[in-house]
Parts: C-alpha cells; structure tokens; sequence
C-alpha cells in the first residue's frame, strides 16, 4: 500500500531530527498523537501537534507519561496509527503500558529521543543509556523491535519503517534516537507519497460472531478489528485466550508468551537489518549504533589509514539484534570495537553472541557528549592486537593527551 | 570541510544564521551541512551559538571541533568560542559590538558595522541578515544564489524584501573590503 499524499510533505527540507520524526509518522499514516511534553523530545509533539489540523489527526497533550501511552494504545484499537515520544524519565514511566502494548500486542510507534541518565540527568544533552532498558523495561517476558537513527533523513525513513514493523507484526516498535540526532539540523529528502511504502493493518476478513482477537495466523500474528466496528471483542493484560478473556492457568500463560516472544524470535530474519562495509578480512569490526555509528566512521578512516584492517557493523534494526551474523563474524574477525554512549549495554549483547572466541572491547561514554573519535582509533589499535580474546568485555585505558 | 561557529547572544537570530547557511550549502549549492544549536538555561539573552559544517562529503562528526570561520556578534560570545578558532581561521566581527584581542595565528580579521546598519535599514533585528551577506562575500562557503534563495523560506513572507536588502547590504560591504584588499589598501581586515 501507497502511502496517503494528505500527510506527505514532499520536497527537500532542512529540518532537526524532532521535525523529522514528526513528519516521517504523518507520512505513516500517524493520526494520533498523545505525549507529554519533555526535553529533548518536545519538537516532534510541537511539530505533529502544528500539522495534525491540516491531515485530520488528533493530538493530545496528556497528563503525564502513563496517560500518554494509555491514550496511544486506546487510539490504536480504534483504528488509527498512533504514537508518543519521550525521553529520559518519561521513559521510565512509559514501562508499564510497553507491557500492556506487548500483551495487547497493539501496533503503536515510540520515539525516545535520549538524553543523559540516571534520573532527570543531562535534559538538554545526549546519551545511549536507554538500549536495555528499551528490550527490558517492562516486567515479564516479551519482545520488542527497535530502530536506532543517525541522521534527520533517517530519523524520517526509520519512523515509517517503525510504524511498518509495528503493524506487520503487531507490536510496539521504539524509535531510539539520541539529542544529538534530534537536534542536528540537515538535510531531509521527502519523496512522493507513491514512493513511500505503507504497511496496512492486517483486517480480520471472517463472520462477525467468529473473530478471536488472539488467534494468529501461520505466521504467530493475529489479525485485527477496529473497536466500534460492529465486532464484538475483549482485550486485557491478564493472561487471555484466544477470545481475550482472562484465564489464570500455566497453559494458557505457556501458549500466549511462548507466542508473543516467538512471533518476533522466529522472524527475526526478516526483521533484524543492519549496514556492513568491509567486514570480509578485517581483523577488528566496529559496531555501533544512532549517532556513534557516524562518530566512529571518522575513526575507521583514521585506523586504515594506518594499515590497520577493520569493517563496520552498523545496526539499523538494534532488537531484535543480530545475533546470527555476530555469531558468523566472531569466528573470522580477531576483535570487536564497540563505541556507545553508556557504560556498557548492547556490547554484552555482543559478547553473549561472540561465545570467547573474539575479543570484545568498549569504548564507553557517560553522556552529555559524542565520543572523540581518536578515543575509539585508539581502542581499535590495542584490538587489533586481539590479546583480549575469551577476557569477557573489555576496555583499555584511555589515550593520555598531551 | 569547513567548521563555521556563530556566536551572540540570544535573541539576534544567531541560530536562525546557522539554519540559513545550513539550508543554503545543502538545498541550493548541492553540498552536505548539519547545524548544531546550543540548547539551555543561556538560550534568551545570554551567549548563544550556532555551529554549522559545510562539506562536499558526508558529514560525519557533527560538532565544530577547530572552525573555519568564526563569526562574532556580542563581546562575550567572542570572549567564548574565539579560542578555538584556528590559527588560519577567519574572524567575522559586528564591529561596534565586539572589541577582539590582538590577532594571534594568521588568524584574518573582517570587521562589519552590522547592527549599525541594519538599524539604517530601519530594523536592528536584521543585523544578523547583514552579517550573512558579509559572511558570504568574505567566507565563499555559500554561494549568493543560494542565500538568496534561502532567506526567503526562514524569514516571515512580509519581512523578505527588508531581510534580502540587509543580506545585500552586508555582501556588498564585503565585495568592497576585499576589493582594497586585493588592490594592497587593506581596508578594516586585520584592524585591531
């Protein structure tokens, strides 16, 4: 499906990362918005809520965090593509309805745009230090798909796939930028609305009287209804059956998580996405994600500049992460290099999935700032060593500066 | 690659420089820019900046590291950031706003009464626009077609013909100073 021309806004424009993830969600097909204003996210609801009139959405500023993503999901089940965005501690508030988004398996988009942490932190500066708590934030088992931006155009490009994915697999789908991206200003190509593919909510099609909103398809995903269209349905966040309704036993909970999790764990294939250049005979592989991905091409070109062979990995998609392909990498390759703006989170997910046999070393910042490449270069000069190797994560000391 | 730092204090349209030379270099001249905007309690009133990189390349770190061009507009966001301008850097100042130390480096110096003039024109807000056309005669990292193609698009519609004059105003300043420059009567460059 073609995505509807009312909310695209074609044309080459110069825009932050806020605006751009504004107008990549209105050129979704994004109708509803509701969010509670916090630094640095606050642009993409001033953006959304300045253009909501003119493609007939609907924009609320709720009470808080929790109402906001209550209201999304609401939205959600009636029909509309919906979405919040947040940062930092909003984040943390967001938690509970994630779950409830998960277990409802409801289609909804948001957009965290990072700032420094713990607590209220660094409001005007970036950060990364939201990876985990983005795949493990809400209580119980479930799976979640994130999308992590380096650039404006991205930022719009990667909205819309968020919104795909989310209705593909029906799903939460966070957008995880960082300030750094939501504040630069750059170039942003909007192509025609019949260039834009749009995924379309998959419709239930049968009787009225026989929906179940729980059972899925071959593919472990159900089809869907719009709430006042005429079907009957139930939906809650007690473990439910196929119908919705509530059963409390380990069978009905060992069929319904099994799914939510394997929906995604099964299809990971299809979902994971990342960007490789030069990966075949490198001796060190830099991974990296969001704004850090950009930071450290600049160190790549220095390092091979002085004969030192390294690849990039760059993950597009971060959950589910690649696994399959690090697994693959981590038997050629005598190191890994992972630069990300906290002290340590996606990089475990690196070890995990290099099993000992690749040294895995971070190069880690608290936040407030992007990396200086030369401290990335110099890891992956000591890397290259691959000394390291079965030592768990490791990080070098930095460079001393003169 | 060039790194150009606007510095001022909030309210002159310091951020407002930085997103219409960002949107001419990218839209109109074809190059790469990403602008970065200082974000805080200093926005309103206090020092202000705007970094812009232009590029023919990708831009890959998107902060100002040793700029190019540093562009002044109040006393204490020269105070601020001139440190970090690089020894062949060029230093753009409002000349009765900022009164810069001596020169170290081969850093070039290009002094332009833009306030003073925009106040001529009958607005002191476009003095911003003034020091735009400056800049783009003096830098040569934009070109004037495509400022003037910019400016258009981020000034409100009843203030463009106002804000297109400053812009010409300054440029033509500019053309003029480094006209006696090339000629050896080195006008108001390297003054201090």
């Amino acid at each position: 499906m073609k995505a509807d021309p009312k909310g695209v806004l074609t044309g080459s424009h110069f825009l932050d990362g806020d605006h751009a993830c504004a107008e990549g969600a209105l050129a979704a097909g994004c109708r509803f918005f509701g969010g509670y204003p916090i630094t640095p996210s606050t642009e993409v609801a001033e953006r959304f809520s300045q253009r909501c009139p003119l493609v007939e959405a609907i924009f609320i500023q709720m009470e808080d965090e929790l109402g906001s993503l209550a209201a999304v999901i609401g939205a959600a089940w009636t029909g509309r593509k919906a979405m919040t965005v947040t940062s930092g501690p909003g984040f943390s508030l967001m938690m509970e309805h994630i779950g409830l988004a998960a277990m409802l398996e409801t289609p909804l988009v948001l957009a965290n745009v990072q700032r420094g942490g713990p607590s209220t932190g660094l409001p005007t500066l970036t950060g990364q230090a939201d990876m985990m708590q983005a795949r493990w934030g809400s209580h119980g088992d479930y799976e979640i798909i994130a999308v992590s931006p380096n650039s404006p155009q991205e930022t719009f490009d990667f909205t819309i796939k968020a919104f795909n994915l989310s209705e593909r697999y029906r799903v939460p789908v966070l957008v995880m930028l960082d300030e750094c991206v939501g504040h630069m200003t750059e170039k942003v190509v909007i192509p025609p609305a019949d260039e834009i593919e749009i995924e379309p909510r998959r419709y239930y099609k049968g009787p009225k009287d026989k929906y179940l909103p729980f059972k899925p398809d071959k593919d472990l995903v159900p089809p869907m209804v719009d709430a006042g269209s005429g079907t009957r349905f139930h939906v809650t966040g007690l473990t439910h059956d196929y119908r919705g309704y509530p059963v409390m036993s380990a069978d009905c909970q060992e069929e319904l998580v099994r799914r939510l999790v394997n929906k995604i764990r099964k299809n990971a294939d299809h979902i994971v996405e990342y960007e490789e250049e030069q990966t075949d005979g490198a001796d060190v592989v830099v991974i990296s994600y969001g704004i850090t991905s950009r930071v450290a091409l600049r160190a790549v070109d220095l390092a091979r500049q002085e004969g030192i062979k390294v690849g990039i990995l760059r993950l597009i998609v971060v959950w589910p992460f690649p696994e399959k392909r690090i697994r693959e990498l981590a038997g050629k390759v005598k190191a890994f290099v992972m630069p990300e703006i906290n002290y340590g989170q996606m990089v475990l997910e690196v070890d995990r999935c290099a099993c000992g046999r690749a040294e895995v070393a971070l190069v880690p910042h608290g936040g407030g700032w992007v990396h200086d490449p030369e401290d990335i270069l110099h890891t992956i000069r000591q890397a290259a060593k691959g000394k390291g190797v079965g030592k768990g994560v490791i990080e070098y000391p930095r460079k001393k500066r003169g | 690659m060039i790194e150009i730092r606007f510095a001022g204090y909030g309210g002159q349209g310091i951020i407002r420089s930085g997103i219409i030379i960002g949107k001419a270099a990218s839209l109109y001249d074809d190059k790469f820019a990403t602008m970065n905007q200082s974000f805080g309690p200093e926005a309103r009133g206090g020092a202000c900046s705007a970094q812009v990189i232009v590029s023919d390349d990708r831009v890959l770190y998107p902060y100002v590291t040793v700029p190019n061009v540093m562009v002044a507009m109040s006393q204490e966001g020269y105070s601020k950031y001139e440190p970090e301008l690089g020894d062949e850097g060029l230093l753009l100042i409002d000349e009765d706003l900022v009164r810069p130390k001596p020169l170290r480096g081969n850093i070039k110096l290009y002094s332009v009464p833009a306030t003073r003039f925009a106040e001529e024109l009958g607005n002191r807000i476009i003095a911003n626009v003034v020091m735009l056309g400056f800049f783009t005669a003096i830098s040569e990292v934009v070109t004037v077609e495509a400022m003037k193609k910019a400016i258009p698009t981020l000034v409100p519609s009843r203030f463009v013909e106002l804000n297109l004059k400053a812009f010409d105003k300054g440029y033509e300043y500019g053309l003029e100073l480094r006209g006696k420059e090339k000629r050896g009567k080195a006008g108001t460059a390297g003054r201090c």
